[in-house]
């Protein structure tokens, strides 16, 4: 198909049409932003404990910057075997935890004011962001489990372990079972989101920069257009 | 322009994002338990079994209706009288099995009830005779709270016959809350009932004597010596029975029974029958009739009809007397006023239990093989139309053939009778000893194939049967299906065991109408012997699994201010004065070594801070009598004075863990 623009498109006009495809991309931002300020009243992951001694079993659900559930209870249960209160695990992250996300979502926000590639640079922190948390959750569960008291009541009978982040474990008569919780894969969401966005922004952006910057914007545009209808 | 493509998927793209917030929360709120259905086998060899074992098929239809596999929960729960055991027996229906006895008039180790702890020490002492600690009683007759006629399983309270007692039981906790002698009486009998709403606890005595246990020779017998029934005014939202807004109605002394508030067409009146209208005073001693022979030469005592409403207007105009600080309405009074009238009731009755619609009374005369049932429409009828006789002390006497509805010859001792959902009426037979179950007759005749006001059929019981309970068969609308046959003798049912032989209590299927009844299984009750029960659907039961927070006073109901916080944990030195404050934690008391001198007096708060249901730590301490249940949540005080020297051990009671062992300390007494 040949170009529908029959007429010479001026300096205001290209701005214009600019202000028009910037709204997917910038909608996308938006909703990964949103999607990861919501993520932070969801549970991240959790911790499912069995036994025949709780038919109803025991739950811990860890937040961003909390950890609800049958926390007392299991830090009751884990004081047998030398394990540290869960309360004193990733202290500074929980606290950090609101501050980063509301900033890691702005910066997602910001990135549709960026026209450029450093859009993706900008927003590195919040593609990491589920594999830093991840890490993160490794090293306090490893740290956790490899770091037993040695005096504990059990500590002769339960070694040290390293909880899973996800799947079964049997710890004494314990059956745990841990899973990645709806925050998580939200936030997963999230990025994906961003990641389209980011695709989406330089893939209609740059056309028209490198038509404006070289003066054959006619030409680049109706190329796009015929290109985007097949 | 495709710009404008770009613009509409904006709110497409935002729904997008929403659904798969959804789909995410709705994948994590997924309930990965489903429920198991397992297949049921019937293994071939289970006639094999029943032969080497003996059982007829009708023992297998019993079994299969009351086996519970481990787990089930009971339909029915039965708060049960305990007796001279002096507690409350819970019950289930129809497992028979007991789920828990509930510590009353007597301390009771499990539930640390009378060995130090604070609120226990004062409920117990609340029923105290003077400075005489009572410390046993005699429970007769359970009665959950009513709302509408309806159980509605908030409270319970039960007498203790012995020396005129009431309890309140909260059913949140299942834990005495008070105990509270009667002023002016020293046994009782017509306890406890409730009317409809629960307002009034009805506390009918039983031997007559001077009111406010003063002395008078029983040559005063008819001037002197009273009887009384007393309505104890109950304060829900405090769970306390209030004695300043309680009142005690003075009576002949005819030996009050048992008694039942009406309801619905009888709501604001009160029955109680009686069986010494002959006023013996016994002296087998000195050549006169034994009480037994004595009470029992008239052929018609007295079925007490009392207009409590009309009490309270009574006592709220002042016309009372104070009988040790207690206000009570003169026997002249309760016959100017017209509050009570009697209604001849064949010889020495010992139940009368009102209609489930309230419209009639049934009364069984144990010497008398029939039960008589009072129509109250009759009844007012009656007493609007001006009774003719009066007895000796002024109280207005009905004709008995102007307020009876029907009288069935149900067979020999009849005494107490309960109510099921199909128009039938059963009636305890202690001579026989049986169960008869009779047709209804007015309003509930359609109900039932049988013609009305006849007897339908008979189910032997083993033995002599006193009280019986029908699932919420005293209530206005009963369930029928399970009735308890709570019999006093049990003989040759049971594995012999020494001279004292548990009682029985008998669950009888009653789900089928006509003379379908069927005995399902024994139950052994060697634990003082029970009289009344009462049987509520367990869902009606919503009691707590841990105290409501941490530091829970069960005397208050309340968070208690003494109640020790995790890491202050202290021991407080004020000269002689020592306090300690205390947690319990599995499997560890803070602190474990306690350091005190002779002659300290001690004053010890622990809070057990568990959240986890059956979380429950006792305490224990050699030498000082100290046993205490804290149960998760819960906040204990005790004191003592240090009077012994030397080292003694403290130590959790309940195997809480697997290093329940540990979990004690040390209490250091220097001399």
């Amino acid at each position: 198909m040949e170009s529908k623009i029959t007429h010479t498109l001026d300096e205001q006009e290209i701005r214009s049409l600019l202000r028009r495809y910037h709204y997917l991309s910038s909608s996308l931002f938006i909703a990964a932003a949103l999607v990861l300020m919501i993520s932070i009243f969801l549970p991240y992951w959790k911790l499912t404990l069995e036994a025949p001694q709780y038919p109803d079993g025991l739950e811990v659900n860890l937040f961003v910057n909390r950890v609800t559930g049958d926390v007392a209870e299991v830090d009751g249960l884990n004081h047998y075997i030398g394990m540290k209160p869960l309360d004193e695990a990733a202290k500074l992250e929980r606290t950090m935890s609101i501050f980063a996300i509301i900033s890691l979502s702005l910066i997602t926000a910001s990135a549709i004011l960026v026209h450029n590639k450093w859009a993706a640079l900008l927003s590195l922190p919040v593609l990491l962001y589920p594999l830093i948390f991840v890490a993160d959750l490794y090293f306090w569960l490893r740290l956790f489990g490899q770091n037993l008291d040695s005096t504990a009541p059990l500590s002769s009978s339960v070694e040290p372990f390293t909880q899973p982040l996800m799947g079964t474990k049997v710890i004494a008569n314990f059956v745990t079972y841990a899973n990645f919780g709806s925050g998580f894969y939200l936030a997963c969401i999230g990025v994906i989101l961003l990641a389209v966005a980011l695709y989406t922004h330089r893939r209609n952006y740059k056309p028209l920069t490198k038509a404006i910057q070289k003066g054959s914007y006619l030409r680049q545009l109706s190329d796009t257009n015929s290109s985007d209808q097949q | 322009m495709f710009s404008s493509t770009y613009v509409k998927a904006i709110p497409l793209g935002l729904i997008f994002v929403l659904c798969l917030t959804a789909i995410v929360l709705g994948c994590s709120d997924q309930d990965s338990n489903s429920a198991q259905l397992g297949s049921v086998d019937i293994p071939a060899d289970i006639k094999e079994i029943a032969d080497l074992r003996g059982l007829t098929p009708e023992d297998i239809e019993a079994a299969v209706k009351t086996y519970h596999p481990s787990g089930m929960h009971d339909e029915y729960i039965m708060m049960s009288s305990g007796g001279h055991s002096g507690q409350i027996h819970v019950i289930g229906i129809p497992s028979m099995r007991l789920l828990k006895t509930i510590a009353v008039f007597t301390p009771e180790p499990w539930q640390g009830w009378g060995f130090g702890a604070e609120d226990t020490m004062e409920v117990l002492n609340q029923g105290n005779f003077g400075d005489t600690e009572l410390r046993w009683g005699d429970t007769h007759h359970p009665a959950i709270t009513e709302t509408n006629g309806e159980y509605d399983g908030q409270f319970l309270f039960t007498n203790d016959k012995a020396n005129a007692r009431v309890a309140v039981i909260d059913l949140r906790d299942f834990e005495t809350k008070q105990i509270i002698k009667n002023p002016i009486a020293n046994n009782d009998h017509g306890s406890t009932m409730v009317t409809p709403n629960s307002e009034w606890v009805i506390e009918g005595g039983q031997y007559g004597a001077p009111l406010g246990s003063e002395y008078s020779s029983l040559e005063n017998y008819a001037d002197a010596y009273k009887g009384m029934i007393t309505f104890w005014k109950f304060d829900r939202t405090a769970g306390r029975l209030n004695p300043d807004a309680s009142f005690a109605m003075e009576l002949p002394p005819y030996w009050q029974d048992i008694c039942d508030a009406g309801k619905l067409a009888s709501d604001g009146w009160v029955f109680c029958n009686s069986f010494n209208t002959e006023m013996s005073t016994g002296g087998v001693e000195n050549g006169n009739p034994p009480f037994e022979a004595g009470a029992s030469q008239r052929d018609m005592d007295y079925l007490h009809i009392i207009n409590l409403n009309k009490a309270v207007e009574v006592v709220a105009a002042g016309h009372t007397n104070t009988v040790n600080g207690f206000r009570v309405i003169p026997l002249e009074t309760v016959v100017e006023k017209d509050l009570l009238y009697f209604a001849p009731e064949p010889k020495s009755p010992h139940g009368v239990d009102v209609f489930p619609g309230g419209d009639y009374m049934v009364v069984s005369g144990k010497l008398d093989p029939h039960v008589t049932v009072y129509s109250f429409e009759k009844i007012l009828t009656a007493i609007a139309a001006g009774p003719t006789q009066k007895d000796a002390y002024g109280v207005p006497i009905l004709d008995l053939d102007d307020v009876m509805a029907a009288q069935i010859e149900v067979g020999l001792g009849p005494l107490h009778t309960q109510f099921d959902n199909q128009g039938y009426a059963y009636t305890s037979l202690f001579l026989e000893p049986a169960v008869a179950r009779w047709s209804m007759g007015g309003p509930y005749e359609d109900k039932h194939p049988e013609s009305g006001w006849s007897l339908v059929s008979k189910i032997p019981v083993q033995y002599n049967v006193g009280h019986i309970s029908a699932a919420e068969g005293d209530t206005v609308s009963p369930d029928g299906k399970y009735l308890v046959s709570l019999n006093k003798w049990a003989i040759d049912r049971f594995t012999p065991v020494g001279p004292l032989v548990p009682q029985n209590f008998q669950l009888i299927d009653i789900a089928e109408p006509g003379d379908d009844m069927q005995l399902l299984y024994d139950m052994p009750v060697g634990f003082g012997e029970p009289h009344y029960a009462q049987i509520i659907k367990a869902d009606k039961l919503n009691p707590w699994k841990v105290y409501p927070e941490v530091g829970w006073n069960p005397g208050t109901q309340s968070v208690d201010p003494h109640a020790t916080i995790v890491g202050e944990e202290r021991i407080v030195r004020d000269g002689n004065n020592v306090e300690i404050f205390m947690t319990a934690i599995r499997s560890h008391f803070t602190p474990e070594q306690i350091e005190i001198k002779k002659g300290d007096h001690v004053t010890w708060h622990i809070t057990n801070v568990e959240r986890a249901y059956d979380a429950t730590h006792g305490f224990a301490l050699s030498g000082y009598n100290i046993n205490i249940s804290i149960e998760p949540g819960e906040s204990t005080t005790f004191e003592f004075d240090a009077v012994h020297d030397g080292v003694f051990s403290y130590y959790c009671t309940e195997f809480c863990s697997a290093l329940h062992l540990e979990m004690t300390g040390y209490l250091l007494v220097q001399p």
